[in-house]
């Protein structure tokens, strides 16, 4: 039986947890606000640029624009995008599963895999793999389009290289705020066609007025369509990461209460064994005297 | 009636027109263009300016920033980094930016400092476009 004394610091201190607990719960679920809002405002955007880049796409020659270029993919570069920081459950640790089979599928194909971490936690997660090219952490807080572009060049400029033949994009995203669903996307070579699967409309291809050329267009539309990829991806794990913490610090929250409330049963118990103890001490020298 | 056309026009920040129009007036690459129905598939790339469109003899005036349309089936889409409707536009923060982007220049001017000078072009751009969508332009 456990000291009257230790169950009482151990009932504070699970008390303070949940306090804490309970504080990130409600600091997850404002930013959650924030970043859903940003998601939702962002997707139709999205969408439609994917959705007007697979009408396009029909039309133009992919073998003339670099970044189309389908080519024998014999290295692949994996872009994870992971959150910054962790205390949100199982969130991450499914990204990383998933990114652990896509890697496993694609080296038992012969194809080298290159990593670009997205996020600290995918950074310290794949450190010791010894994959990781590149890696970019503390930009999941701020919600800027111009490190997403950064990433974008850095992974375009690798492809046109030719240090990786095929890019794919991991990342977890928002379905609502009780389900995150980690995902794989192809992010180069860009082939729109593939990514319209969610807007029902099929892609029609159909002869272009282009105003300027083609070639000038697809110039800026392309790096600005992997720009509007890349972001969206990253609104995507933002808004998941805070869902999940919101529900990991919940269950947590619970938890403690669970346990503040088995250690009371237990400290109370431990009260009442030490009053009956002393009750017999009492009875027992009251009986010795009579004698 | 006469025939129309979808217009969508779709920022960043959200969608901001989903209407059917009679007709609509873009400040693209080679200058001004106007889309009616059933326009042909046609890509381009859009200026910062003023975009109008016309629906049932209503002029609707809007200041949209670089990005491209697409028109496609009858459907003309604004894909552009902001749009602003008139009622929306802050005249005062838009006189402020234009005075703010035209001392810039100034300045630029005589220091040649390439980058800042094309910055606060488009912000002087954007200000002017402001301006006249809000109708208090000179």
């Amino acid at each position: 039986m456990p000291s009257l004394k230790d169950v009482k610091t151990k009932i504070t201190g699970v008390k303070k947890t949940s306090q804490i607990t309970k504080a990130m719960n409600m600091v997850a679920s404002a930013k959650l606000r924030g970043a859903q809002q940003r998601i939702e405002d962002f997707r139709p955007y999205a969408e439609k640029f994917q959705f007007a880049m697979g009408n396009m796409a029909g039309s133009v020659d992919p073998a003339q624009y670099p970044l189309m270029a389908v080519r024998e993919a014999k290295k692949v570069e994996l872009v994870i995008v992971s959150s910054d920081r962790g205390l949100c459950g199982s969130f991450n640790a499914h990204i990383f599963k998933l990114a652990d089979k896509e890697i496993a599928r694609f080296e038992s194909e012969g194809k080298e895999v290159s990593i670009v971490c997205v996020g600290k936690k995918a950074a310290a997660y794949f450190r010791k793999s010894g994959k990781v090219r590149i890696k970019y952490a503390d930009l999941m807080g701020s919600f800027q389009m111009f490190n997403a572009r950064e990433i974008a060049q850095d992974v375009a400029a690798n492809f046109l290289a030719g240090e990786s033949d095929q890019v794919e994009m991991i990342y977890s995203r928002f379905v609502s705020v009780a389900m995150q669903k980690p995902t794989v996307a192809t992010l180069l070579p860009i082939s729109p066609e593939a990514h319209v699967g969610e807007t029902a409309e099929a892609a029609v291809s159909q002869d272009y007025i282009y105003e300027p050329s083609a070639e000038e267009i697809m110039d800026v539309l392309l790096p600005l369509y992997m720009n509007v990829t890349v972001y969206r991806s990253m609104l995507e794990v933002s808004a998941s990461e805070h869902a999940a913490r919101m529900t990991a610090m919940d269950n947590a929250t619970n938890a403690c209460g669970d346990i503040v409330h088995n250690l009371t049963l237990v400290y109370n118990k431990a009260r009442q064994s030490g009053i009956t103890a002393e009750l017999m001490d009492i009875v027992g020298g009251a009986e010795a005297l009579k004698g | 009636m006469a025939e129309t056309i979808h217009l969508e026009v779709v920022t960043p920040k959200g969608a901001v027109i989903s209407d059917d129009v009679d007709i609509v007036t873009a400040p693209g690459y080679g200058g001004e263009f106007g889309v009616l129905a059933n326009h042909a598939a046609m890509l381009s790339t859009i200026k910062i300016g003023v975009m109008t469109y016309r629906k049932a003899e209503q002029e609707r005036r809007i200041m949209v920033s670089g990005g491209f349309c697409e028109v496609s089936n009858n459907q003309i889409t604004f894909l552009v980094e902001s749009a602003e409707v008139g009622e929306k536009i802050d005249v005062d923060r838009a006189m402020r930016a234009k005075e703010r982007a035209e001392k810039r220049l100034a300045a630029a001017a005589t220091q040649k400092e390439k980058i800042n000078q094309t910055r606060a072009e488009a912000a002087l751009h954007r200000a002017l476009a402001r301006l006249r969508v809000a109708g208090r332009s000179e």
